[in-house]
């Protein structure tokens, strides 16, 4: 084994004791997918063909080798495969996104975020 | 009051509205609230699921089953017929599962060169390392340098196996039990069962490792 190559092993164990979710949000997109699986909606099989695609995809475009990467891939396989039979359109997801941001802004710090906050215009606080 | 003034309480506001989560997180969010509208998704299943997975589904199933097949023989070699028949018998639910046996001669590593396969409800979620680039093509390409970069030196005798998973096939590696442990009970040794000996980037586990905990 040459030197770089043992250096760039260097993190592989160190990353050992790391918590295995940093953010909710990556727990979240693996327990929407195992759910997906369990209802049928999509193969196990599927799942990880779109997740090793979107893994490749993230090395192609020199992402860093690091879990944010691997969640990130993980959510883009899940808008894929959701998209691609037609059941969550890109525009509809995005529409959403929106939506939830504008509810966000919208509702005060402390109370519960609720989409239908979102349904309006941004409220401008001044 | 100014212009100036009001656009700058407005950032203020902003700011004390900075709870706003993260792009990935909002499209998550997105993603499930769609899904729950539809039918597809029941809210209460993601809830438990997240739980079960950041808390109590971990190694520990596996370190079970692995000090099982160390008191029984039999058991052992059901593992290494049908493994996901056999941790039927003990209560776990794990298809497609694949039982390898490290022995004086035989090391055995597992990795999935695509994505990420494992046997979660053995083992839990895998670590990061698992996930990782680095990982999955090394591991294949050069397993003696990954097993150094984990304090793992095999003999030269050793003859080292390494198994690629799939979504149809999830390996669990039953580690040699430790010397030193004759007569002890299933949890005893239970305690000496590692994730990573599970996956095969520790070979040799301790008696006394207990013993320090």
């Amino acid at each position: 084994m040459s030197l770089s190559e043992s250096q760039a092993l260097g993190p592989l164990a160190r990353r050992d004791d790391e918590p295995v979710f940093d953010e909710p949000w990556q727990a979240q997109v693996l327990a929407l997918a195992f759910n997906l699986i369990a209802q049928d909606v999509f193969s196990a099989g599927q799942w990880s063909d779109a997740l090793g695609a979107e893994l490749k995809h993230a090395l192609a475009r020199r992402e860093p080798d690091d879990p944010q990467t691997y969640y990130r891939s993980a959510l883009a396989a899940l808008e894929t495969l959701l998209a691609a039979d037609g059941r969550i359109v890109a525009e509809r997801l995005a529409d959403r996104v929106e939506t939830w941001r504008r509810a966000y802004l919208n509702t005060p710090h402390g109370q519960p975020v609720k989409l239908s906050a979102g349904a309006g215009p941004e409220i401008r606080h001044q | 009051m100014t212009k100036h003034d009001s656009d700058t309480i407005a950032a203020i506001h902003r700011e004390l509205h900075s709870h706003l989560p993260s792009e990935p997180a909002l499209r998550a969010k997105a993603l499930e609230s769609l899904l729950v509208e539809k039918g597809m998704i029941d809210p209460a299943a993601v809830d438990a699921w997240v739980g079960a997975y950041s808390e109590d589904i971990g190694p520990k199933n596996g370190a079970r089953i692995v000090a099982r097949c160390w008191i029984d023989p039999d058991l052992k070699q059901r593992m290494l017929d049908d493994a996901a028949r056999a941790v039927k018998e003990l209560g776990y639910e794990q298809s497609h599962l694949i039982a390898v046996e490290n022995t004086p001669d035989v090391h055995n590593l597992v990795v999935c060169t695509l994505c990420s396969c494992y046997p979660t409800a053995l083992l839990g979620m895998p670590p990061n390392w698992y996930k990782m680039a680095a990982y999955r093509s090394r591991a294949v390409r050069d397993p003696l340098g990954v097993l150094a970069e984990f304090g793992v030196a095999l003999d030269e005798q050793v003859e080292i196996r390494v198994w690629d998973s799939t979504a149809e096939l999830r390996y669990i590696v039953i580690p040699q039990r430790p010397a030193g442990t004759d007569g002890w009970d299933e949890a005893a040794l239970a305690s000496l069962v590692t994730r990573n000996a599970m996956i095969g980037t520790e070979r040799d586990l301790s008696a006394r490792a207990a013993a320090d905990t």
